[in-house]
């Protein structure tokens, strides 16, 4: 007796829509979390935890980011340098804020210093940039959680 | 007269084999380069050189507060107003200064007691961070109750 096939010759195709919703969607995830600023972070920057710290409600006004590493390098921006020679790129921040009608006291400096930079290094920087006009700290810190 | 279509009854098919390696490269490049950051936050704090403006304490609670290093820059000894010694014991500053504020918030940020912060200058930058924790708020669940809103740092003790 013979048996008929009872499937079609034709090659069995994978239905791929599913597949290609689902990894659309995944790169979409990716790239909508991925963060590209270098500016706010530095992997050579531990931040100390703290558990009272808490995201900004509103945008700080005209942020200048210092990143403090264990070693006493300053990282502003591109530039490294340390706190006895750190006076003139915060002079350049401060003739931009002239050019916006602003003041040094207006803006604010953010310091992300490493966790285990000593602590006086942290108190040159403030009095370094208080010498100059600057009033406003933030103090980064990881969030820790309870 | 008939025209024979020269196209076969066969459905159009699209090639997927080159956009579903460029997709697969695409995820495979942001997966790799996916970092969770941690949720950072901030301590806000108003400094003016001395002397230059800021408010002066006016509730009489000033408070001092020494933090002394060891050699290695870990914290040896908490001591307020120069005669209490709390050791490393945070906890025991944090009811002082509850003791000391009632526990109620200043009205303003520019008002209440201002805590001045003097550290050995090797003293690590964490445990600076935790003293500021410390006298600035607790928090009680998902609450942040303010305690100390002005902290300042004294001269830098330069290691001679």
């Amino acid at each position: 007796m013979k048996i008929r096939k009872s499937y079609d010759s034709k090659m069995a195709e994978g239905d791929l829509t599913a597949m290609i919703d689902m990894v659309f969607q995944l790169i979409i995830f990716f790239m909508v979390l991925i963060n590209f600023s270098q500016d706010d972070q530095n992997d050579k920057i531990k931040l100390p935890s703290s558990e009272l710290a808490k995201p900004p409600e509103a945008p700080l006004t005209f942020p200048i980011v210092l990143h403090l590493d264990s070693n006493a390098a300053i990282y502003m921006g591109t530039n490294v340098v340390t706190v006895d020679s750190i006076a003139p790129l915060l002079r350049t921040e401060i003739d931009l804020l002239k050019s916006r009608n602003q003041k040094a006291s207006d803006a604010n400096i953010v310091i992300r210093g490493h966790q285990g930079t000593p602590g006086g290094v942290v108190q040159d920087l403030i009095k370094k940039c208080q010498d100059l006009g600057f009033e406003k700290f933030a103090l980064r810190v990881r969030e820790e959680q309870p | 007269m008939k025209f024979e279509s020269k196209r076969g009854n066969e459905k159009a098919e699209l090639q997927l084999t080159s956009m579903i390696d460029v997709i697969f490269l695409l995820l495979i490049f942001f997966v790799m380069t996916f970092k969770i950051a941690a949720q950072e936050g901030d301590f806000s704090v108003k400094m003016p050189l001395q002397g230059s403006g800021g408010n002066p304490d006016t509730t009489n609670i000033p408070i001092k507060l020494r933090l002394r290093a060891n050699a290695d820059g870990e914290l040896a000894d908490i001591v307020v107003n120069e005669s209490l010694s709390y050791g490393n014991d945070w906890a025991k500053l944090r009811g002082y200064i509850l003791e000391l504020t009632g526990g109620n918030a200043p009205p303003t940020p520019e008002e209440g007691p201002e805590v001045e912060i003097d550290l050995d200058y090797n003293l690590r930058y964490e445990h600076v961070i935790r003293a500021v924790t410390a006298v600035t708020g607790q928090r009680q669940g998902d609450e942040i109750k303010r305690l100390v809103e002005r902290i300042k740092f004294a001269t830098p003790r330069k290691p001679q």
